[in-house]
């Protein structure tokens, strides 16, 4: 493995604990610049209480989180708010403010961080509205208006609103169709390649995993079992990995990578 | 980070600098002061590029008047990629600006609200209509009455606030006693307190505030709960299981209102009056004997009957607006909040509404 990789977030002996429930035990995960990495585990391993102590949203109980080089457990309120515009971060179901506009929503962050010209920043937020493959009348809605699809695509675009260097995503494909997912995993890699950007994908989706991941991290048991290109970790001999990766649903995702990789070689 | 600039030559724009979102608001003053002419774009010397910068670099390219956007020389792959998509996305029609007030709008706005008070009122008759109907299947065993969840429901409404209705009634009899006291001694006729509070508290406050602090607490209350339960879709599950929601919910509700509320409203009036008993008492120099054999003498059991048989009247309206408000909770969580302020205020309306209709009942039938 090469020792200079430019690490984005290295993520050390991490802890966290609700209660007596222990949620993640000694963790340790690194994501790269450039790629996507993919995290997916069993319903209630951990992947989104990881995803929340590396963006601040929970302190963790014990380890260190070094986000962008800086050690995110020991920031100034300053600090904090300087890197949290470096990162874009789409929830589940989007969580727009529901008070306003999908328009009014990615504007947001801009007005709220910048000092711009009232038509650019308009101009700057309906980029980022088309970008996320939105039809243009979409952007004076309300979120209550939108389907699940739309609302994600527009948590997506004010995730965007920043141009942020990293990308988190929690469960971008949940509760979409085969065909909207397959849609927003490709959205996600065209916009990749386009803005340079990181992706750090929690995911339950195998598809996603296939078709869009870089390297795949596996929650298991408290800690990161594997992480790796999926070819690697697909052969892992831990309990959990051969259960989901040879399962049926497995097989017919790992069939449909194939047939996409067949005419693109 | 480097400042962001650029300059014009006699024919080309040199384009200097991170062209980011961070220096977006300096750039555009620069692009405003360019001169409207033909140029060429050199952008050699960008060292960074995101989409506001790709944004404003498209505009310079239309100041220039360049035919394609993408002719700019001196682009890298990335960068030119980028400006490529963002050329593409960013040509579509801008959408149309929303319209403000107008008077056509006022117009639209006050016949919205019509038609919605319309609706209401025909979905509100329709739900007392249907909840009648239920309420007498369940009388005539053709369905089962819940005894588990009207007892319950008993308890949540009625047991539990009886510290609350009490406690009010009591301050709201001594303030009442206290006020008669301050106008009536001027006169001399400081004992005809004793009338201003059994009279009032027999028969109207002691019923309207037990019917006020029931809508807030207890309309609100079933509002909200077949609220959520029907934003989860619990509703839907009970019809799909063949069982009736107005049956399992809304009876249980309405009778235990219906029965609780009489006996909030009966220890109410007792509170009250010892309320503004103590008040007499205290500052008056009307003993509680004094007090008690006035009471006897001068306010007739009739009052008190007035008073009671408003009871039910509340507490069927109540708990119909209660329950039709938790129905009519689409989706959202923001949804179940608006039913039940909704619920709150139009139950509160109808009480003070509906007691206004019996006092005006009262006075023509002399009671």
């Amino acid at each position: 493995m090469n020792a200079n990789v430019d690490n984005v977030i290295e993520v050390r002996g991490l802890c966290n604990a609700f209660g007596k429930q222990v949620v993640h035990e000694r963790l340790d995960l690194d994501v790269r610049r450039g790629e996507v990495l993919g995290v997916i585990g069993g319903s209630g391993a951990g992947k989104s209480v990881l995803l929340r102590s590396i963006v601040g949203l929970k302190d963790p109980d014990g380890g260190t989180i070094r986000f962008l080089g800086q050690d995110t457990t020991h920031l100034r309120a300053d600090e904090r708010r300087a890197l949290e515009r470096r990162f874009g971060l789409m929830f589940q179901d989007g969580a727009l403010f529901s008070s306003l506009t999908v328009l009014e929503n990615v504007m947001l962050p801009l007005l709220e961080y910048f000092a711009l010209p009232p038509d650019l920043t308009r101009d700057i937020a309906l980029l980022k509205i088309r970008l996320t493959g939105l039809p243009q009348d979409a952007s004076g809605k309300y979120p209550a208006q939108l389907s699940g699809g739309m609302r994600k695509r527009a948590g997506l675009a004010r995730a965007l609103a920043l141009d942020p260097e990293i990308l988190f995503l929690d469960e971008p494909t949940s509760g979409l169709d085969p065909v909207g997912a397959a849609a927003f995993d490709e959205l996600i890699a065209t916009l990749k390649n386009a803005l340079h950007l990181t992706v750090f994908l929690v995911t339950h989706d195998l598809d996603s995993l296939y078709a869009i991941c870089d390297r795949v991290a596996v929650i298991s048991d408290r800690r990161v079992v594997a992480a790796d290109r999926v070819e690697v970790v697909e052969r892992s001999d831990d309990a959990w990995i051969r259960e989901c990766f040879r399962g049926p649903r497995a097989r017919s995702a790992q069939a449909l990578a194939q047939r996409h990789a067949a005419p693109a070689s | 980070m480097a400042a962001a600039t650029i300059e014009a030559g006699d024919a080309t724009l040199r384009v200097q600098g991170d062209w980011t979102l961070a220096n977006a608001a300096a750039l555009d003053a620069l692009l405003e002061r360019l001169p409207m002419r033909s140029a060429a774009i050199d952008a050699q010397g960008l060292t960074a590029l995101d989409t506001a910068g790709a944004l404003l670099l498209l505009r310079a390219a239309r100041r220039a008047t360049m035919t394609d956007a993408l002719d700019i020389a001196g682009l890298n792959a990335a960068d030119r990629a980028l400006l490529r998509l963002v050329n593409a996305r960013s040509d579509a029609a801008p959408p149309p600006a929303a319209v403000h007030a107008s008077l056509r709008q006022l117009l639209e706005r006050i016949g919205a609200a019509l038609a919605r008070f319309w609706l209401q009122t025909r979905e509100l008759l329709g739900f007392v209509g249907l909840m009648l109907a239920t309420v007498f299947e369940v009388l005539a065993r053709r369905k089962k009455l819940r005894v588990t969840a009207t007892v319950f429901h008993m308890e949540q409404t009625g047991l539990d606030a009886v510290p609350i209705v009490a406690l009010l009634s009591f301050l709201v009899g001594a303030v009442v006693a206290f006020l008669g006291a301050t106008v009536l001694r001027d006169f001399g006729a400081a004992i005809f307190t004793v009338e201003l509070v059994s009279y009032s508290f027999l028969r109207e406050f002691g019923v309207l505030l037990t019917a006020i602090l029931l809508a807030g607490r207890s309309g609100s209350a079933f509002t909200a709960q077949i609220g959520s339960m029907k934003s989860r879709e619990e509703l839907d599950a009970i019809q799909a299981l063949g069982l009736d929601p107005v049956e399992l919910l809304v009876v249980p509700r309405l009778l235990a209102l219906m029965t609780m509320l009489p006996v909030l409203a009966f220890i109410a009036t007792i509170a009250g009056i010892v309320g503004g008993g103590i008040v007499g008492s205290l500052s008056l120099d009307i003993t509680p004997g004094m007090f008690l054999a006035r009471l006897h003498e001068t306010t007739g059991l009739r009052h008190f009957w007035v008073g009671m048989a408003k009871a039910p009247v509340f507490a069927f309206l109540i708990s119909a607006v209660g329950c039709l408000e938790g129905f009519k909770v689409e989706g959202s969580a923001e949804s179940v909040g608006r039913h039940t302020t909704a619920a709150v205020v139009q139950s509160i309306f109808l009480v003070i509404v509906f007691d206004a209709l019996f006092a005006m009942f009262f006075m023509k039938l002399h009671v």
